[in-house]
């Protein structure tokens, strides 16, 4: 339910949207973006027949729970779907019962979530089940802002589906930070990223054809080489880490994905065996008539 | 539509039936006996095709309606829910929204076909408003449709369609808020829209299948056109329904289901928009707000127009010019296979549609040749605007100028005198010459 005060703003951003609308044929501004980067390896997932790397979704959700999950919530997420068929911590003796996987168990107990004591109505913090969504950093958007210099880290449930390029484009953010070339002003707080969709000519004080690509971003670099120690010994460098994390939230944003497509590859022999069929049945029927 | 019966009742329960409501006597005149000319091609498909999408949609709706929840602050979620917890809820959502895209796809073709073979004339006109009518609906359904998941795409095109009427408050002052405040059930598109866009996204497949019911009523009292557009003369031209035709469209249908799977199974979001995975908010408006691709051709003619009247004006009115084309086309000549100059402007017409589909997924300002710079290193030249201006030109002079003159100026090849001429061998006719001058009286 809408609030007064947001139906008011409802109404304001609306009519600035007619006038956008009504102003037609005025040029936009020019946004740009650098050449999206290739992910070393590629991802697993790719392609109609790819799968999920569960080693590597295991080492996502590590850094997601160790780097991201201070900033970000991922409020589609329950702990129970780490261990459902096709998560990164599903193991087939708790194929049917995902929530009652040790593995989910032991992830959701180390968080605390907000509860309310049923006996004296007390706000509580408690450990969490596998029932429980993931905990979300702050309790609200204005906390949320207030810890990020105004800026909301959006939440990464569907992240990997939100954005032109998905994982790739999570990736190439995320290793992506660099040095703001000379004549960029940036804003203290903000940090420049040439994958960031953005429009940086006002901030530009050199020629108008040499405009950086890309634009700015008010997340700081988090993924430095070793910040997550991996439980399998795999090198902790950046691009590792960016390439976990950007496919365990290929899996969140789609967790059905991998069932999806094995399922297409049955139906599409199905299908294309089915037509055959009914063409040679086709050819039969109609070979008396001239037509 | 009666006349070709065959049906003999053969059981006394049947006997009783027929007596009382001959409902298989119908189903077995319309869906079995029914005489179809025997020379349509695939493209004569697209109507059993269209059918079944129809039911795919309705179907798949059907149960997306159990999990949905209409509620600006629970929608977003709540597909988000269909896609991880309902069992092949997936499955379903993802054939619901690129079965759209089929069904689009598909009304397209059949609407292209019509041009071509001349469906559109006398005796058929009803028959092709009816069509109108329902690709109407579909439009108004597909749109409603999209704006259900409220992602940020479904806001900005809820926004953006429902204040097209506001431009009737330059005709009457007032009139277009009006409409637009009644529209959205408040002051600005919110969770009372998205009740009510529900509701009748609900309705509508049901007022479009009724439609549908009185399409192939009007098809089956003149009969299928077919690619020589001349009327058949005999028995040597048909051939029953049941199992030529049956058979023929199965194949089609199920060969369009793979392109169908395809999608479904291995790209269901490619013709999707990534800003609309993102929860709908009124506060940010997305960088480019651009229609479902079925929808493009009028929204570049909308912005091809400089005034917001006229431009609601030219797009509805493009979609108004195929209501009239049966009177617009004073052509004898039914099909283009035997007009040889329409022909090249029907092709031109289709190609013009898909420029203008192209130029509706750009923005305006764009360039379609960029000639140079201007002194802030945007781009000048030829610009999106200005090509959409000229497509659109195209599109209504080939209604009411084209065709209108063509028909009395162009000089048609030779039309064969029956059906089964033109895949008889050389020189030969399926019946003798004389019976040729009666013609069977139909419509
Ligand atoms: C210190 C807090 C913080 C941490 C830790 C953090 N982020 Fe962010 N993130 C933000 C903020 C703030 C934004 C919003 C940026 C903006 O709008 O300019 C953001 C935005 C993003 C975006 C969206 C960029 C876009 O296109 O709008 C992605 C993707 C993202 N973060 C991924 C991650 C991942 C993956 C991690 C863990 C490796 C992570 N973030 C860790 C604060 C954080």
């Amino acid at each position: 339910m809408l609030r007064k005060s947001a139906l008011i703003r409802t109404a304001v951003a609306g009519l600035g949207l007619l006038a956008v609308i009504g102003a037609g044929s005025v040029a936009g501004a020019a946004t740009t973006q650098a050449p999206l980067k290739e992910v070393p390896g590629g991802f697993s997932f790719e392609g109609p027949l790819g799968k999920f790397d569960q080693a590597s979704m295991q080492r996502g959700f590590k850094v997601y729970a160790e780097v991201c999950a201070s900033c970000h919530a991922m409020s589609l997420m329950s702990y129970r779907n780490l261990c459902q068929p096709g998560g990164p911590f599903y193991d087939e003796r708790w194929k049917d019962h995902p929530a009652e996987s040790p593995y989910c168990k032991a992830i959701a107990a180390d968080v605390k979530v907000p509860d309310i004591d049923p006996d004296t109505g007390d706000a509580i913090q408690r450990p969490a089940t596998p029932a429980d969504h993931f905990r979300s950093p702050f309790p609200n958007e204005p906390a949320a802002r207030a810890s990020n210099g105004g800026a909301l880290p959006p939440d990464l449930s569907v992240m990997a589906r939100a954005r032109e390029g998905g994982p790739q484009y999570i990736y190439s953010i995320l290793t992506g930070y660099v040095a703001p070339p000379a004549g960029l002003t940036i804003a203290p707080g903000k940090f420049y990223n040439p994958y960031m969709p953005g429009d940086l000519g006002s901030s530009w004080s050199g020629s108008k054809t040499t405009v950086p690509l890309g634009g700015v971003i008010a997340m700081p670099f988090q993924l430095t080489a070793g910040r997550v120690t991996f439980d399998d010994g795999t090198p902790s460098t950046t691009s590792q880490q960016a390439k976990d994390v950007a496919t365990f939230l290929a899996w969140t944003a789609e967790p059905k994905q991998q069932e999806r497509k094995e399922a297409g590859l049955a139906v599409m022999i199905y299908l294309i065996f089915f037509t055959g069929i009914l063409y040679l049945s086709y050819r039969r029927i109609w070979r008396d008539v001239a037509h | 539509m009666s006349g070709h019966s065959t049906y003999e009742p053969k059981t006394g329960i049947e006997r009783w039936l027929d007596a009382r409501l001959p409902i298989i006597r119908f189903a077995k005149e319309t869906a079995i006996d029914f005489p179809t000319p025997k020379n349509l091609n695939y493209w004569y498909t697209f109507g059993g095709i269209l059918a079944v999408c129809l039911v795919v949609q309705i179907l798949t709706g059907v149960i997306l309606a159990m999990h949905y929840v209409p509620n600006g602050d629970m929608a977003f979620n709540s597909v988000e829910h269909i896609m991880r917890d309902v069992n092949y809820g997936w499955l379903i959502r993802y054939m619901h929204a690129n079965g759209a895209s089929m069904f689009f796809l598909a009304v397209y073709i059949h609407i292209a076909r019509g041009l071509y073979y001349g469906s559109y004339k006398a005796p058929r006109e009803v028959l092709w408003i009816l069509g109108c009518i329902i690709y109407l609906l579909m439009m108004a359904t597909a749109f409603m449709g999209y704006v259900l998941p409220w992602g940020q795409m479904s806001f900005a095109g809820a926004v953006v369609i429902t204040s097209l009427f506001s431009a009737l408050d330059q005709i009457i002052p007032g009139l277009g808020t009006a409409i637009t405040t009644w529209l959205w059930g408040g002051f600005a598109v919110g969770g009372a829209t998205l009740n009510r866009f529900f509701s009748l996204h609900y309705l509508l497949p049901f007022m479009i299948a009724g439609v549908v019911g009185l399409h192939i009523w009007a098809l089956h009292v003149p009969g299928n056109n077919n690619p020589t557009g001349v009327e058949p003369t005999s028995k040597e031209d048909m051939v029953p329904f049941h199992p030529y035709y049956t058979v023929k469209d199965g194949f089609a249908i199920s060969a369009f289901f793979i392109l169908f799977a395809w999608f479904v199974f291995f790209a269901p979001e490619a013709l999707g928009h990534v800003d609309n995975q993102v929860p709908a908010n009124p506060l940010v408006t997305p960088a480019h707000i651009v229609p479902e691709w079925y929808f493009l051709p009028f929204y570049a003619i909308l912005r091809s127009v400089p005034q917001k009247l006229f431009g609601v004006l030219a797009m509805f009115g493009s979609i108004a010019m195929l209501f009239a084309l049966p009177w617009l086309d004073t052509s004898k000549v039914r099909s283009m296979r035997y007009r040889p100059t329409a022909r090249i402007f029907l092709i031109l017409f289709v190609l013009a549609t898909i420029g203008l589909g192209w130029c509706g997924g750009k923005e305006p300002a764009d360039m379609v040749i960029t000639m140079g710079h201007d002194a802030n290193n945007d781009p000048t030249g030829f610009s999106v605007v200005w090509f959409s201006r000229i497509l659109a030109i195209y599109y209504y002079a080939y209604f009411v100028l084209i065709l209108p003159l063509l028909g009395l100026f162009e000089t048609p090849s030779e039309v064969p005198t029956t059906i089964s001429t033109p895949v008889l061998p050389k020189g030969g006719s399926a019946i003798p010459a004389g019976a040729v001058a009666a013609p069977e009286k139909k419509g």
